[in-house]
C-alpha cells in the first residue's frame, strides 16, 4: 500500500478535470438547465437594473456638476475693486472654478438665451445696463450653499445669484438615491446568489450517491471537487451569454435611438463604448464566480468522510 | 495479509456490531463470510475498507494498522482493494467504459495506459461490445460485472465482495462466480460475504460464520451451515 499523499496534480489530470466538468453539464441534462436558467434570470435582472442606476448617477452627478454661483459685481467697483474681489473669492478653499464674464459676454448670453426676441435688446448694447459678474463652481456641489453666503459678505458684491430651494432639494434626492440604489442591488446580488446556490444544491443532492461511489473507489476530495469547480465555472458563464446579449443589445437600442430625441442637457447616457462592455464584462465575472461559488460550496457538504 | 487483534464495533447508537474479532487472512486466500442478517457481517466487511472506523483493537492490512491512518489517506487505501456490493453501485450517468476507467483516472494512469488496461478489463468480463452504453441498459448481471471489472482494473490484491449475487438469479451468480475464481486464481485475495448456500457448499472455500458480533466458526473448505 502506497501510503504517501500526492499533491501535485499531473497535467493529464487537469485535462481529465476539464473533460469531466464539460461532461458533467451533458450528463446532467435537465439539472444543468435549471441551475443555468436561474443565473440566466438573475443576471438579466442584475444587468438591467445596474445599467439603469449607474446611468441616472451620471444624470444626477451632471445636474450637480452644473450647479454654479453667479457673484454681480456692484457697478461702481473699478478695475482694482474688481481684482481684489476675485482673489479673495480664490481664498475660499471649496471654489474649484472661477470665471470672469464682463457685461458684455452677460448680455451676449442673455440674448442668445432668448432666442428671436433677443434681437430687441441691440437697442441696449452702446448702453448696457448689466453687471461684471463672476461665475464660481465648488468642488464639491454640497459646498455651494456655504460659499454662497460667504461671498454675499464680501464687498462689492451686488447680489449673489443660486438655486438655493432646488439645490438642497435635489441633494437631499440624489443622496437616497444612491443610498437606496446601492442597497437594492446588494440585496439582488445576494438574492441571486442565494437563489443560485440552492438550485445547484439541489442539483447536487441528486448526486450525493454518486459522490459516495467516487469515494469508495478511491477517489480524493480534490479529485471530486475539481470537475465541479469546472461545472460550476461553465455553468456560469452560460448564464451569462442571455444578460449580456440583453445589456449589449438592449443599450445598443437605447444609446442609439433615445440619445438624438432628447435634448434636456443632463439626460445623457453613459456612452455604449466602453460602458456596455464593461458591464458585459462585469456580468460575466458575477455569473462564473456565483456558479463557482454554489457548486463548489454544495459539494462541500458530500465530502465529509 | 490480513489481521484482525480484538476487533470490535459500537455505532453510536449503542448497538454492538462486533465483540472482539480475531482472525487471519492469507494472501491469496478466498473467504466467504456467512451468518444470519444483522450478526455483524457487513460491519466486518466494510472494516477492511475503512468505511466503519473499529471501536477497539487493530485491523491490519499488508502491515499497515488501517484503524489509525488519516482520512485523507483512506483514498489511497481503497485503491488498493477492489470493492463489489449487491447493488453495484454504478455511477449511472457514466458509460460502462467511463465508470471502469474512474478507478484508473483516480490514481492518474496515462491516458493510453487507461484505454488499453478498461477494454483489457472488460474483455474478460465479456463486455467489450458494450463499453458505449449506460448501466441502465445492462442486466443486473451484466452491471454487476462492470463493477468486477472496475474492481479488478487496477490489479489489486485485495477483493471485498458484499453480497454480490444477492441481487441476481441462479444461473448469473454462477456466472460471477466463475469470475471471482478466475481472479483468485491469479492471486487475489478474495472476501465475500454472502447468502446463497448453493455457492458456498458447492465451491468450496474457507467460511467464517459470525452470529451476535462474534465468530463462532472458521474452517477451510466449509459449508455454509444454515438453512438456506
Amino acid at each position: 500500500m502506497s501510503s504517501e499523499v500526492t499533491t501535485v496534480m499531473k497535467l493529464r489530470t487537469v485535462r481529465r478535470h476539464l473533460r469531466e466538468g464539460s461532461k458533467n453539464i451533458l450528463r446532467n441534462g435537465w439539472m444543468t438547465v435549471a441551475s443555468v436558467g436561474s443565473v440566466t434570470t438573475t443576471l438579466i435582472l442584475v444587468g438591467v437594473f445596474l445599467a439603469l442606476m449607474l446611468n441616472l448617477n451620471k444624470m444626477a452627478d451632471n445636474i450637480e456638476q452644473d450647479v454654479q454661483i453667479k457673484i454681480l459685481i456692484d457697478l461702481g467697483a473699478d478695475q482694482a475693486a474688481i481684482d481684489r474681489l476675485e482673489t479673495q473669492i480664490n481664498t475660499i478653499q471649496e471654489v474649484s472654478y472661477i470665471q470672469f464674464s464682463s457685461k458684455d459676454d452677460e448680455l451676449r448670453e442673455l440674448m442668445e438665451s432668448m432666442g428671436d426676441d433677443g434681437a430687441a435688446w441691440d437697442l441696449v448694447q452702446q448702453d448696457n445696463p448689466l453687471n461684471h459678474a463672476f461665475v464660481v463652481k465648488t468642488e464639491d456641489p454640497l459646498d455651494t450653499f456655504d460659499v454662497a453666503k460667504t461671498i454675499e459678505g464680501f464687498q462689492n458684491v451686488e447680489h449673489v445669484e443660486y438655486a438655493e430651494d432646488v439645490i438642497q432639494k435635489l441633494f437631499k434626492f440624489n443622496e437616497y438615491s444612491r443610498y437606496i440604489g446601492l442597497g437594492l442591488v446588494i440585496a439582488l446580488v445576494l438574492t441571486a446568489a442565494f437563489l443560485i446556490s440552492n438550485t445547484i444544491k439541489i442539483t447536487i443532492m441528486a448526486r450525493s450517491k454518486e459522490i459516495g461511489i467516487m469515494k469508495l473507489v478511491g477517489a480524493t476530495n480534490g479529485f471530486i471537487r475539481w470537475p465541479f469547480f469546472v461545472e460550476g465555472l461553465l455553468m456560469g458563464i452560460l448564464g451569462s451569454l442571455i444578460p449580456i446579449a440583453v445589456v449589449l443589445f438592449g443599450y445598443h437600442y437605447l444609446y442609439y435611438n433615445l440619445q438624438g430625441r432628447i435634448t434636456l442637457s443632463f439626460i445623457e447616457l453613459l456612452p455604449f463604448n466602453p460602458f456596455a462592455w464593461q458591464l458585459a464584462l462585469l456580468l460575466l465575472v458575477i455569473g462564473a464566480f456565483i456558479g463557482i461559488w454554489g457548486s463548489v460550496m454544495s459539494v462541500r457538504k458530500f465530502l465529509k468522510v | 495479509m490480513i489481521e484482525m487483534k480484538g476487533v470490535q464495533k459500537t455505532y453510536s447508537n449503542g448497538v454492538t456490531a462486533l465483540h472482539g474479532i480475531d482472525i487471519s487472512i492469507d494472501q491469496g486466500e478466498f473467504v466467504y463470510v456467512v451468518g444470519p442478517s444483522g450478526a455483524g457481517k457487513s460491519t466486518f466487511i466494510k472494516m477492511m475498507y475503512r468505511e466503519v472506523k473499529p471501536s477497539g483493537g487493530s485491523v491490519f492490512i499488508n502491515g499497515h494498522d488501517i484503524g489509525k491512518i488519516k482520512n485523507r489517506q483512506v483514498p489511497h487505501l481503497r485503491r488498493n482493494i477492489g470493492v463489489v456490493f449487491q447493488d453495484f453501485k454504478l455511477l449511472s450517468k457514466y458509460t460502462i467504459y467511463e465508470n471502469v476507467a474512474f478507478a484508473l483516472e483516480v490514481i492518474e494512469e496515462s491516458p493510453k495506459k487507461i484505454r488499453r488496461r478498461v477494454m483489457d478489463v472488460l474483455d474478460m468480463v465479456k463486455l467489450k461490445n458494450k463499453a458505449r452504453f449506460k448501466p441502465d441498459e445492462l442486466s443486473g448481471g451484466e452491471q454487476q460485472r462492470v463493477s468486477i471489472a472496475r474492481a479488478i482494473v487496477n490489479n489489486p490484491k485485495l477483493m471485498i465482495a458484499d453480497e454480490p449475487t444477492g441481487n441476481l438469479d441462479p444461473e448469473t451468480s454462477w456466472e460471477i462466480m466463475k469470475i471471482f475464481e478466475e481472479i483468485n486464481a491469479r492471486g487475489t485475495t478474495i472476501i465475500m460475504a454472502t447468502h446463497s448456500k448453493d455457492i458456498v457448499n458447492t465451491m468450496k472455500k474457507r467460511v467464517i460464520a459470525i452470529e451476535h458480533g462474534r465468530v463462532v466458526r472458521d474452517e477451510q473448505r466449509g459449508d455454509y451451515g444454515y438453512e438456506a
